[in-house]
């Protein structure tokens, strides 16, 4: 049996990558780089796709890299993009590509810059909900309850995920979008998307990472899609502020199908469980309004 | 033609003048005027360049590493908390190999807050892999930005251009400002050799091993020691072209001198002034004015030493525990002589205080009368 799909055939994602097995910002990369296409120069930040991309002379992507410590990809990003433009080349696409940790922390304040002058750059962040790359850390995108070798107690992270797609939004960029590399089709599109608009654009991906979620290694398409079936990770997409659902869950089957599968969360409680199902319960009833 | 600048819109108007690509700003005073002005000259097209209007220095810094990578001429302006803020991207530029060139106005650091001139925030800068030139007049500025976009370019390293807070920055003085074709003469457009080409896509600073790390920096070292023959190169070229003569290390009434003053920045243009007032009273004094930190222009300074000769370092800086930082670094570059003279340190003028042609008699003074102890600075403070 053929499938047809809309997923250019092109791979600008070569097989040597030093990714661990299952990797979600790995496939997340190879589905970005289809819908962005070779004119594309990626800004990456300190973060396990620092080392993804190959150490020196080898590069495991066919597009221009341009390395810059944690704090800056999105102000190097500018620089690549204003650098190129003074050349005259108003064509490429510069795309900054962090983590959450270079994103919802130390990373804020250069892409909160860069946002609020309405740069022309696509900011990705490839979310793995805490500091893999340096062995699984805390950070702003992890959420409570989860295990992390800085929140090693029973009750795991004591606080919310940060609301990071809220305070891109308050920044009323161009284009503004989630995706998860269990929806290829969705997240070419979306990249494609991107690409054509001017100005500051931003897309969160959810990406499992079986190392620090700890799960089975084949299960990162299957947790992908838990996360969007579930509704705790909504597929949607606001242009010039314009919101848009992509994908109704319909019946949403139980948060504890996505945690369940995780031992960062084997200790979350039934109670713990069943809070977490209210918060999702209550964000959907937001969503039905704004869409 | 001759205007009268400050020193501030002196580093603008060279900004403007080298035709440069990509200025991301930030303001802190006393260098906000550097930015001010090329905002203005950009908002009435005077400018043609891109104005990156950044949220921190650092980011400030980030955005430069980005456009030189493009291949852009680039360019910022910062001072004191600014410079330090920004102290991880400088290290990334150098290591990068980027050619950009950056106004360092030299304010003092906090705590406690102070506005007021000191060079301790470019000198804490001594390991970052910046050149690094003082100016002591507005002219200079200008000339001395011209010539770092020269020598950056040519040795893929980036200079700073520092000049003291508000002695200098806000101070008007009369400036050559040169014909621009004859600076475009001087500096062509530039061939930045590793611009990120979108048909030959690379990786730029990957990770690599250890023993290719070692000889990056290895030969970074060797371009930074090539940069003592490129500057001097630069600044030939530059007297031929512009009939204005620069060098590493600058002497005055230094043949015969019994003691020479070593100052830098502004201070070094009051110490002619203390010297031509010493000499008045019979006293054989000279000045050595040091323009460029890195690379430490050892060999020219060791020219003008005659055996005898007695060095008073007068610095508007400090390295807590140890000495003034330009009196530690001539220890060190005088250490290998075969009779090397004596050095004495005197710290003078932190966070601003003026350091007048009265001070600096005083220090040469101090150390003719063998007052001076070898171990320890003296610490001299304007009394009026």
């Amino acid at each position: 049996m053929t499938v047809k799909t809309s997923i250019p055939a092109t791979e600008g994602l070569s097989a040597g990558h030093l990714a661990c097995q299952g990797c979600g910002a790995t496939l997340s990369m190879r589905y970005a780089l289809k819908g962005l296409g070779q004119e594309t120069v990626l800004v990456i930040p300190a973060c396990c796709w620092t080392i993804l991309a190959g150490p020196a002379p080898m590069s495991s992507v066919d597009v221009n890299v341009v390395h810059s410590p944690f704090a800056c990809a999105a102000a190097t990003a500018c620089g690549v993009k204003h650098g190129l433009v003074s050349r005259g080349d108003e064509a490429t696409c510069v795309v900054a590509w962090g983590g959450d940790g270079g994103t919802f922390d130390i990373g804020l304040q250069a892409l909160s810059g860069a946002a609020d002058r309405d740069e022309d750059i696509l900011y990705v962040c490839y979310d793995n909900e805490a500091y893999m790359n340096t062995g699984i850390q805390r950070s702003g995108g992890t959420p409570r309850g989860a295990w992390t070798m800085t929140t090693p107690g029973p009750a795991g992270a004591d606080r919310p995920k940060k609301d990071l797609d809220a305070i891109i939004a308050a920044h009323r960029p161009r284009y503004q979008a989630t995706a998860t590399p269990a929806y290829a089709e969705d997240m070419v599109r979306k990249f494609k998307k991107a690409r054509a608009i001017k100005g500051f654009r931003f897309i969160r991906i959810l990406a499992p990472c079986p190392p620090g979620w700890k799960y089975e290694s084949g299960d990162t398409v299957a947790l992908s899609r838990l996360a969007v079936q579930t509704g705790m990770f909504p597929l949607w997409e606001s242009e010039e502020g314009r919101f848009r659902l992509n994908l109704s869950p319909g019946k949403r089957k139980p948060v504890g199908d996505f945690l369940r599968r995780q031992a960062r969360f084997r200790r979350l409680t039934a109670e713990d469980e069943a809070a977490i199902q209210a918060q999702v319960d209550a964000a959907w009833e937001d969503f039905a309004k704004r869409a | 033609m001759r205007k009268t600048l400050m020193g501030n819109h002196a580093a603008a108007v060279a900004v403007r003048l080298a035709r440069t690509g990509v200025v991301a700003a930030y303001p802190i005073t006393p260098q906000t005027q550097v930015v001010e002005a090329l905002a203005e000259m950009k908002a009435t097209g005077e400018f043609p360049g891109r104005f990156v209007r950044v949220e921190s220095e650092h980011s400030a810094m980030a955005c430069l590493v980005g456009a030189a990578q493009a291949g852009a001429r680039t360019f910022t302006a910062t001072s004191s908390q600014g410079l330090a803020y920004m102290h991880e991207m400088l290290h990334w530029v150098s290591g990068a190999r980027l050619p950009v060139v950056m106004a360092e106005v030299n304010r003092a650091l906090g705590a406690p807050w102070i506005l007021w001139t000191d060079q301790t925030d470019s000198l804490a800068q001594r390991d970052t892999g910046w050149l690094q030139f003082y100016c002591s007049t507005n002219q200079e500025i200008l000339d001395a930005t011209l010539i770092a976009y020269r020598v950056a370019e040519e040795l893929l390293l980036p200079v700073m251009v520092c000049y003291d807070g508000f002695t200098l920055s806000h101070t008007y003085e009369p400036v050559d400002v040169p014909d621009q074709a004859l600076v475009d003469r001087y500096l062509p457009p530039i061939q930045y050799p590793y611009a990120l080409d979108i048909k030959e896509p690379r990786a730029f600073s990957a990770l690599p091993k250890p023993q290719e790390y070692f000889r990056l920096r290895r030969r970074m070292d060797a371009d930074m020691q090539r940069a003592q023959e490129e500057v001097a190169v630069a600044e030939e070229e530059f007297a031929e072209l512009f009939g204005r003569r620069y060098s590493a290390v600058e002497g005055y009434q230094a043949e015969d001198a019994e003691v020479l003053l070593v100052t830098s920045g502004a201070p070094a243009s009051t110490a002619l002034d203390a010297v031509d007032r010493l000499r008045a009273k019979g006293l054989k004094a000279g000045n050595l004015r040091i323009r460029q930190f890195r690379p430490f222009p050892t060999a020219q300074l060791r020219r003008f030493l005659r055996p005898g000769v007695k060095l008073a370092v007068v610095d508007r800086n400090y390295s807590m525990g140890h000495h003034g930082i330009f009196c530690e670094e001539i220890k060190s570059a005088l250490y290998a002589m075969p009779n090397p003279p004596q050095v004495f340190g005197y710290v003078a003028g932190l966070g601003g205080g003026d350091i007048t042609p009265e001070l600096l008699c005083e220090a040469w003074e101090d150390c003719a009368a063998g007052r001076g102890d070898l171990n320890a600075p003296v610490w001299l403070e304007d009394s009026r």
